[in-house]
């Protein structure tokens, strides 16, 4: 549904001075497809190219190199009437909602049906379901500023669904909002996917939004898509030392601070190994911090633990001391690993300290 | 007081009301579109036409940069063959409105900038032409701002009349120069002022009023 095809932006900046040109590039040889009726989420940090790309699929931002085709259309190559034309069936969502302060909620999500030339009574019939469909049916004549941020949203929602779009472009559409605003708003996006078949494109820097609704997630860093995967794997096991921060940022699960002032980068003659287990699939359910006692002969001091279900698959992480001889603590580490875990030694610790 | 001062201060007050409504009507008319001109063609926005843009801003600098006083003297042959005349209230109204156009042109720009950028793009996103973005977007969000701008316009257009009219446009200006200061007659002079401020008043009330009535900010 849509398709960027080795698209690349850069931008010329003028030096204030000397009348030097500085280009930056913004987005490098992106090629990426999303397939129609999925929920595909960018996640990256700030500057990274997010906003770049997500405005490069509906030509906001016309790309230097590349092409981009939605709908099996492709849009780089069209006439700027043609391309308002093409719009009509792409609606966009934004981070401050961007709703027109002087319009009512009505008014709103009527715009882009004003535009497109439709009649008043057939623009009423297609808004006031829309506005039913967003929980908006009672604030039709108030005007945006006496609305809350979540409602805004909604109403934004509303006005991008009004052309019945086959793709809705989410440019960090709950960025803006609380946690409790967030839910209630990815809720509405999920349901609008399932009952519209809506191709959804999502630009965002929270992974709470990629876990609760996206189908496939991709990494994009300084302009770059770095990793592409399906959200259970991804949150599994990233692929990239950048997703394993956002992963790790997310599920918050960093050794106690008391723990790593006392952590060592190498091993001693007296020290224990500190190490981070990612669990998923089978072996979440398979007891083996008792195994590895009865097996190996190491006790396992769990400092921090975490199940998280993602998609319906099921993601264990733990952060354990192994305590024994450095023989033993050796082979519960090969143990480990064997056993489809994810293992990493953070550091050691000294035994008796 | 005679009545036949009160009819000269009530005739001098319709002349002065005429050559503000006058050149207040005809300036925004080409004003406002002035404005929006510099606004949508500015690099990056909707029509950018950065050579047209830089051409119509020094234009409009010239013109708000000449003091009223000698453009009012500098233009009269021009108004000359307009109106046929260099005195009266019809001969000081093309002054006032080719002195008041870019004054409103730089006021609706300034309304025009600060609309929220985002706006302009999600109208983009909807596939608006330009002309679609100026006429449901840009003007109808800056209302409130125009409307300021056009109270501006009218104060001082009520305060330019008074010049005007001191050189032979008649009106409050003439009538205050004539009776209260070349006669001698401060009555004439404080009723002349007050009826100004309260013209004033009333521009300013009604301009405020709009401006609550059709902003939602």
């Amino acid at each position: 549904m849509i398709r960027l095809h080795n698209v690349s932006k850069t931008y010329q900046l003028k030096g204030r001075r000397d009348g030097d040109t500085r280009s930056i590039q913004a987005l490098k040889q992106v090629d990426f497809h999303v397939p129609a009726g999925q929920i595909h989420g960018v996640i990256g940090l700030s500057g990274a190219g997010k906003s770049t790309l997500i405005r490069c699929v509906n030509l906001l931002e016309r790309p230097t190199t590349g092409t981009v085709t939605v709908d099996g259309r492709e849009l780089t190559g069209l006439s700027r009437q043609a391309l308002n034309q093409a719009r009509h069936g792409m609606g966009m969502i934004f981070q401050h909602f961007n709703l027109l302060t002087n319009r009512t909620v009505f008014a709103n999500v009527a715009l882009p049906l004003e535009l497109m030339g439709m009649p008043r009574a057939e623009i009423r019939e297609r808004v006031t379901p829309l506005l039913e469909l967003v929980g908006l049916a009672d604030k039709a004549s108030q005007h945006p500023t006496q609305l809350s941020g979540g409602q805004k949203q909604r109403v934004a929602i509303a006005r991008a669904l009004a052309s019945r779009p086959k793709v809705l472009l989410c440019d960090e559409a709950t960025s803006a909002l609380d946690p409790q605003t967030t839910g209630s708003i990815l809720a509405l996006l999920r349901d609008i996917n399932q009952t519209l078949g809506l191709t959804i494109l999502l630009i965002t820097h929270e992974m709470e939004v990629v876990k609760s609704i996206c189908h496939r997630v991709s990494l994009i860093s300084d302009g770059e898509l770095v990793e592409e995967a399906e959200v259970g794997d991804f949150f599994t096991s990233p692929g990239t030392q950048l997703g394993r921060e956002f992963l790790n940022d997310f599920l918050k699960l960093e050794p106690p601070r008391a723990l790593i002032e006392r952590l060592e980068e190498s091993p001693g003659p007296h020290t224990h190994p500190v190490v981070r287990l990612a669990f998923r699939g089978d072996a979440v359910a398979a007891p083996l911090v008792s195994r590895l006692a009865r097996e190996c002969g190491v006790d396992v001091s769990i400092l921090q633990a975490k199940v998280e279900s993602i998609q319906e698959r099921t993601l264990g992480l733990m952060i354990a001391e192994l305590m024994g001889p450095a023989g033993k603590t050796r082979e519960a580490l090969a143990y480990l690993e064997s056993h489809d875990l994810q293992v990493e030694v953070l550091g050691h610790v000294q035994r008796d300290a | 007081m005679s009545s036949a001062m009160l009819e000269l201060i009530l005739e001098a007050t319709l002349d002065t009301l005429y050559m503000v409504a006058i050149s207040g009507v005809i300036s925004a008319l080409a004003g406002i579109p002035l404005g929006v001109l510099l606004y949508v063609t500015r690099p990056a926005q909707v029509l950018a036409q950065p050579v047209l843009n830089g051409v119509l801003g020094i234009v409009t600098n010239v013109g708000r940069s000449i003091p009223f006083i000698i453009l009012m003297v500098a233009i009269i042959p021009f108004t000359r063959g307009l109106v046929g005349t260099s005195i009266g209230t019809n001969a000081a109204a093309v002054p006032l409105t080719i002195a008041a156009i870019p004054f409103i042109a730089r006021l609706v720009e300034g309304a025009l900038n600060e609309i929220n950028p985002g706006l302009v793009e999600a109208a983009q996103s909807m596939g608006a032409t330009p002309w679609q973005i100026i006429h449901k977007v840009l003007l109808p969000e800056a209302r409130g701002g125009i409307f300021t701008a056009l109270t501006v316009t009218l104060v001082t257009l009520v305060s330019y009349s008074a010049m005007a009219g001191a050189v032979g446009g008649g009106g409050l200006g003439d009538l205050g120069i004539r009776y209260g200061y070349n006669r001698f007659n401060p009555t004439i002079m404080l009723i002349t002022v007050a009826i100004l401020v309260i013209m004033v008043q009333g521009f300013q009330s009604l301009g405020d009023y709009l401006v609550r009535k059709s902003d939602h900010k």
